[in-house]
C-alpha cells in the first residue's frame, strides 16, 4: 500500500520535474511553454482525429514496453525491443509474402506466430547469454538491435527487395487481403486491442499466478529462488521469450496493419520509446497501457508542434530524452521520500481526540 | 525532562531519552545510555528489542523521533553516518560491510568519510602500513578480502574503524559469526584498546559469557524500553536473563527420545559429493555420509572448510561437480518437485542473503516453499493471497516472529527475527530431511532454546537432520553423532558422549588424515 503510494509519488515528482525542464527547453527555443503544452494536448487528445493518431502510436509502445518490463521482473535490464520489433516485422513479412493466397485469417495468424516466435527467440538468446555465460544482458540486447537492423537492411536492399520501391527499399507487399483490419470507421487497427489484451494478461500473470511469483522471487534473489527449487534458468528464458514475443507482435502489427511491407519504418524508435514507457510504468503491465497512451500522444502531437511553433522534428525526441533521464535519476528518491502516513496520522488524531 | 537537567559526568557519549517509531511500531521508547571512556558497555536484549535501532540512531543512520545525542556533554545533531564519524564515533554493523573483491588497503582507505578526488595509493599504502603497526591486528595490505575468514573479516571491520582515530567504537553483534576462540581473541584486544587508549566501547551481544568476561557495564532493553543498567561486577547471567525476558521464564529442556526407529535404510545419503567454490577450486572433496531416520548428524569445523559450499550444494544453490544425493534410497536433486515430494528442507546461514527475498513481505517469504500448493494457490497456478497471509499469520504466532505484520518487508525485521521467520517456513511442515547451517547465529538465548527444541522435535518424529555448525557446543548438544569437516572432507567421526576434545581440536586444525 505504502509502496504503491511511494511509486506513485516518485513518478509524479519526476514527471513534474521533467515538465519544468521541458518548459525551459521550449522557452529557450523562443516559444511560450503554455502554448506548446496546449498544442501537445490538442495534437494528442484534442480531437477524435488526434485520439486516433495517439492510439495508433500507443499500440506498438505497449508491446515494446513489455519487452523491457517482463524481463525486468526477473531482474534483467533488457533494451532490445527495437531489434525484436525488426525481427518480428521481418518474419511477418516473409510469412505473409510466402503464404499469400491462402486464407487471410490463416496468413494473419501465421504472421503473428512467426513474428512472435522469432522475436521471442531473439530476446531469449539475450537471457541465455546472461544466464549461462554471464554476458551483460543490457549490452547484448543493445548490440543485437544493430544486428537485427543490419539483417533487415541486408535483405531489404538485397534479394527480398520489391523493385517497385524506390525511395524506401522494402520487401514485397503481403497482399491487401492479408492486412489486419481497423476498428470500425476509425484508423485504429487491431494492434491496439492486442496491446491492451497482452498488457492485461501479463499483468495477471505477473501479479496473480504462481509463475509470476516465481519470477518475482528470481528477480528479487536468484539464490533464494534456487533454494526454493525453482528452475531459475527456465524462468529467465521464458520471461525473455515472452518479452521478445510481445515486441515481435509490435513488428507484425507494423507490417500487417500499417505498412504492408517490411522496411526501415520498423526501426523508427518504437523499441527505444518502449523502454521509456516500461520505466515510467515501473514495469507494471497495467500502468504500461496508461503511459503508452501518454507517450503516444506526445509523439502524435509532433507534427502539430512543428507546424504551429516551428519546433524542429526532433523536439519530441528531446522531450522523451528529458523524461527518461529524470525518471532514471528519480530512482534515488526511493526510500528517502518522506511520505506522511495518512492512515496512521488519522488514527493518532482520533486517539488524541478520545 | 529537559536537556539542562542531564549531568554528563565524564561520559563521552550520551544517548538521552531516544524514541524511534517505524510506522505504528515503537522500536525505541525513551531509552538512555551513557558511554564512558576506557570502559566496555554491553547492550543486551532479546531479538527485536531495539538494540540495532538504538545504535543506528546514534550513528545518524536513523533520525530519532525524540531525544538527544550528546558528545562530551554537548548536544550534537547527527543526521548521517558521516557526522558521527566526524565526532569520532565508529561502528561495526551486524552484517559485514567489507568489500570482497577489493584489497585490505582499498577497504581501509574507502572507509574514510571524506576521500580526496585523487588517491595516491602508494602514499596511502605507506601511511596505512605505518599505522597498522600500532593496531592490535595485522594484515597484509594487498590481500584480497574474499580470501579472509569470517574472523579476519571482523578484525578488518574493527581496524577500518580504528584507523579513523575514533573515541567511541560501537560493535553490533561482532561475534555472532565467530568461533568462541576467535571471539575471545577479538574481545581481548578490544578490551586492551579501551583500557590503554581510553576508547569507549558499546558492544551488542547475545552471549552472557562475553558480557561477564569482557564488559564493565551492561544495559538491558526489552521491547524497545530501557529495563536497567548495572555494573557487570554486581550482576550475573540469571539476573540478566530475567531482565531480558521478564520473570518466570522457564526454558524447556532439550528432550531427546531414546527409543529409535531402527532402520537400515538411510534417509539421507550423500555419495562422493564434490562441490567447487567460487574460484572453481574443490571445496567439498569426495564427501560421503549417511543419515538414518530419527538421527541428527552434526558437522563441526572451522568456517571456510567447505561447509557453506556443502549447504549450498544440498540446497540447490550450487551445482554438484560429482556425486549423488539420495533420499529414502531414491536419487534426489534439489528441484521443486523433489523438494516437495520428499519434504526436504534446507536452511543456509545468513538467511537474508541466502534464503529470503529482501524486498518482499514476510508473508511472501514464508510462502516460498508452498506458494504453489493448496491452500496458498488454486490449481497450483493462481495465488490465493488471503490464504498466504492467513498461513503466515499462523507461523508468526507459532514461532513468535516479531514483526509489525505479515505485510512488512522482511529486510525491516531485526536480524534474529529474519532468522525466526525463515525457520518458521522450513520447520512448519512435517519434515523428512532437514539440512541446517548455523541455525542459532544471532539469536537470543530463548530463541536458541526454542530452535534447538524444534530441531530435536523433527528428529524425534523421524526426520534425518544434518546440522552444519561452527558452534562445537551446539553440535555436541544436538547431534547423535558428528563429524569434523576439514578441507572439504569429513575427517573424524565421533559421538557427543565419548568426545576427545584434543582429538577434535587437532582434526579441526587440519592435522588429521581422512579417517572415515
Ligand atoms: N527500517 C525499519 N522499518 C521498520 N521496522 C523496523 C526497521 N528496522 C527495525 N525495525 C523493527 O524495529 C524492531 C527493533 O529492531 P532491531 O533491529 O533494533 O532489533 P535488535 O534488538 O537489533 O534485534 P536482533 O537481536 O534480532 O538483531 C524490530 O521489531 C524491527 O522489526
Ligand atoms: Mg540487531
Amino acid at each position: 500500500m505504502l509502496k504503491t503510494l511511494e511509486a506513485f509519488a516518485v513518478t509524479l515528482v519526476a514527471i513534474i520535474i521533467s515538465l519544468v525542464l521541458i518548459s525551459i527547453f521550449i522557452w529557450a527555443s523562443g516559444n511560450s511553454f503554455i502554448e506548446v503544452y496546449q498544442t501537445i494536448y490538442k495534437g494528442a487528445f484534442g480531437t477524435w482525429f488526434s485520439w486516433q493518431n495517439t492510439l495508433v502510436r500507443a499500440a506498438p509502445l505497449m508491446l515494446t514496453a513489455l519487452c523491457t518490463a517482463i524481463p525486468a521482473r526477473v531482474g534483467l535490464v533488457v533494451i532490445g525491443g527495437e531489434g525484436a520489433v525488426v525481427m518480428g516485422g521481418l518474419f511477418a513479412a516473409i510469412t505473409g509474402i510466402s503464404l499469400n493466397g491462402m486464407s487471410p485469417g490463416f496468413v494473419l495468424f501465421a504472421m503473428l506466430f512467426t513474428g512472435a516466435l522469432s522475436a521471442g527467440l531473439w530476446i531469449l538468446g539475450v537471457g541465455a547469454l546472461q544466464y549461462y555465460r554471464g554476458v551483460n544482458e543490457t549490452i547484448s540486447s543493445l548490440l543485437l538491435n544493430y544486428i537485427a537492423i543490419a539483417i533487415l537492411n541486408f535483405l531489404v536492399v538485397g534479394f527480398m527487395r520489391d523493385p517497385a520501391t524506390l525511395n524506401k527499399p522494402s520487401t514485397h507487399h503481403i497482399g491487401d487481403a492479408n492486412m489486419m483490419g481497423v476498428i470500425g470507421e476509425s484508423s485504429i487497427h487491431y494492434g491496439l486491442v492486442l496491446g491492451i489484451l497482452l498488457c492485461i494478461a501479463l499483468w495477471f500473470v505477473t501479479s496473480r499466478t504462481t509463475f509470476g511469483f516465481s519470477m518475482k522471487i528470481t528477480g528479487g534473489n536468484p539464490r533464494t529462488a534456487k533454494l526454493a527449487g525453482l528452475n531459475v534458468g527456465k524462468i529467465i528464458l521464458v520471461s525473455c521469450f515472452i518479452g521478445g514475443a510481445c515486441a515481435g507482435i509490435a513488428g507484425v502489427v507494423e507490417v500487417a496493419a500499417v505498412h504492408g511491407r517490411a522496411n526501415s519504418s520498423l526501426n523508427a524508435g518504437y523499441g527505444y520509446a518502449g523502454i521509456l514507457v516500461a520505466f515510467l510504468a515501473r514495469h507494471n503491465p497495467m500502468a504500461i497501457i496508461l503511459f503508452a497512451i501518454s507517450l503516444g500522444g506526445i509523439q502524435a502531437s509532433g507534427g502539430l508542434m512543428q507546424r504551429r511553433h516551428d519546433l524542429p522534428d526532433a523536439s519530441v525526441l528531446v522531450m522523451q530524452g528529458i523524461i527518461f533521464v529524470v525518471i532514471l535519476a528519480s530512482e534515488v528518491f526511493y526510500g528517502r521520500l518522506k511520505i506522511p502516513n495518512l492512515f496512521q496520522s488519522q488514527k493518532t488524531a482520533q486517539e488524541n481526540a478520545a | 525532562m529537559h536537556s539542562s537537567g542531564i549531568s554528563t559526568g565524564e561520559a563521552v557519549l550520551d544517548a538521552f531519552n531516544i524514541t524511534k517509531k517505524f510506522g505504528e511500531l515503537t522500536a525505541l521508547d525513551g531509552v538512555t545510555i551513557r558511554l564512558k571512556p576506557g570502559s566496555i558497555h554491553a547492550l543486551l536484549g532479546e531479538n527485536g528489542a531495539g538494540k540495532s535501532t538504538l545504535v543506528k540512531c546514534i550513528m545518524g543512520y536513523y533520525n530519532p523521533d525524540e531525544g538527544q545525542i550528546l558528545v562530551d556533554g554537548k548536544e550534537q545533531s547527527i543526521n548521517q553516518p558521516k557526522d558521527a564519524a566526524a565526532l569520532g564515533i565508529g561502528m561495526v554493523y551486524q552484517h559485514f560491510t567489507v568489500i570482497n573483491n577489493m584489497t585490505v588497503l582499498e577497504n581501509i582507505v574507502l572507509a574514510r568519510p571524506a576521500l580526496p578526488s585523487f588517491i595516491d595509493w602508494k602514499k596511502e599504502a605507506e601511511v596505512v602500513s605505518k599505522k597498522m603497526q600500532t593496531m592490535p591486528f595485522q594484515f597484509e595490505l594487498d590481500k584480497q578480502v574474499s580470501s579472509l575468514s569470517a574472523g579476519e573479516k571482523q578484525k578488518l571491520e574493527i581496524i577500518k574503524q580504528l584507523m579513523l582515530n575514533i573515541r567511541v567504537l560501537i560493535l553490533d553483534e561482532p561475534t555472532s559469526v565467530l568461533t568462541p576462540n576467535e571471539a575471545d581473541e577479538i574481545l581481548q584486544e578490544v578490551k586492551k584498546l579501551s583500557q590503554n587508549n581510553g576508547l569507549a566501547v558499546l558492544i551488542i551481544t547475545h552471549k552472557f559469557r562475553e558480557v561477564m568476561g569482557f564488559a564493565d557495564t551492561v544495559t538491558v532493553l526489552r521491547k524497545g524500553a530501557f529495563v536497567g543498567s548495572q555494573t557487570v561486577a554486581e550482576t550475573n547471567p540469571e539476573i540478566l536473563s530475567e531482565m531480558m525476558m521478564g520473570e518466570g521464564l522457564d526454558l524447556p529442556p532439550l528432550e531427546r527420545d531414546a527409543t529409535q526407529v531402527n532402520s537400515n535404510q538411510a534417509k539421507l545419503s550423500l555419495k562422493n559429493l564434490s562441490i567447487l567454490d567460487n574460484d572453481g577450486l574443490i571445496a567439498v572433496d569426495d564427501l560421503s555420509l549417511q543419515i538414518y531416520p530419527g538421527e541428527i548428524v552434526g558437522i563441526a569445523g572451522v568456517s571456510g572448510n567447505g561447509q557453506s559450499e556443502l549447504t549450498a550444494g544440498l540446497g540447490g544453490q550450487r551445482a554438484l561437480k560429482n556425486g549423488v544425493i539420495e533420499v529414502d534410497g531414491q536419487t534426489f536433486s534439489p528441484v521443486r518437485r523433489d523438494l516437495q515430494k520428499h519434504r526436504y528442507f534446507v536452511l543456509p546461514e545468513e538467511p537474508l542473503k541466502n534464503a529470503c527475498v529482501g524486498n518482499m513481505s514476510v508473508a511472501d517469504n514464508m510462502a516460498l516453499r508452498n506458494f504453489d500448493l493448496a491452500p496458498n494457490s488454486w490449481f497450483n497456478s493462481f495465488l490465493n493471497f488471503s490464504a498466504i497471509k492467513r498461513e503466515s499469520k499462523k507461523l508468526i504466532t507459532a514461532f513468535n516472529v516479531k514483526t509489525p505484520g505479515p505485510d512488512e518487508v522482511i529486510s525491516n525485521l531485526s536480524g534474529g527475527n529474519v532468522q525466526r521467520a525463515v525457520l518458521a517456513r522450513e520447520l512448519s511442515q512435517q519434515v523428512n530431511v532437514l539440512v541446517i547451517a548455523n541455525p542459532c547465529f544471532g539469536l537470543d538465548f530463548k530463541a536458541v532454546s526454542d530452535i534447538r527444541n524444534l530441531i530435536m522435535e523433527a528428529r524425534n518424529e523421524g526426520a534425518a537432520v544434518l546440522l552444519i555448525s561452527e558452534d562445537l557446543d551446539e553440535v555436541l548438544q544436538l547431534s547423535d553423532r558428528f563429524y569434523v569437516m576439514s578441507k572439504g572432507k569429513v575427517v573424524l567421526e565421533s559421538k557427543p558422549n565419548d568426545v576427545d576434545l584434543t582429538e577434535i581440536g587437532k582434526a579441526m586444525a587440519g592435522h588429521m588424515e581422512a579417517a572415515a
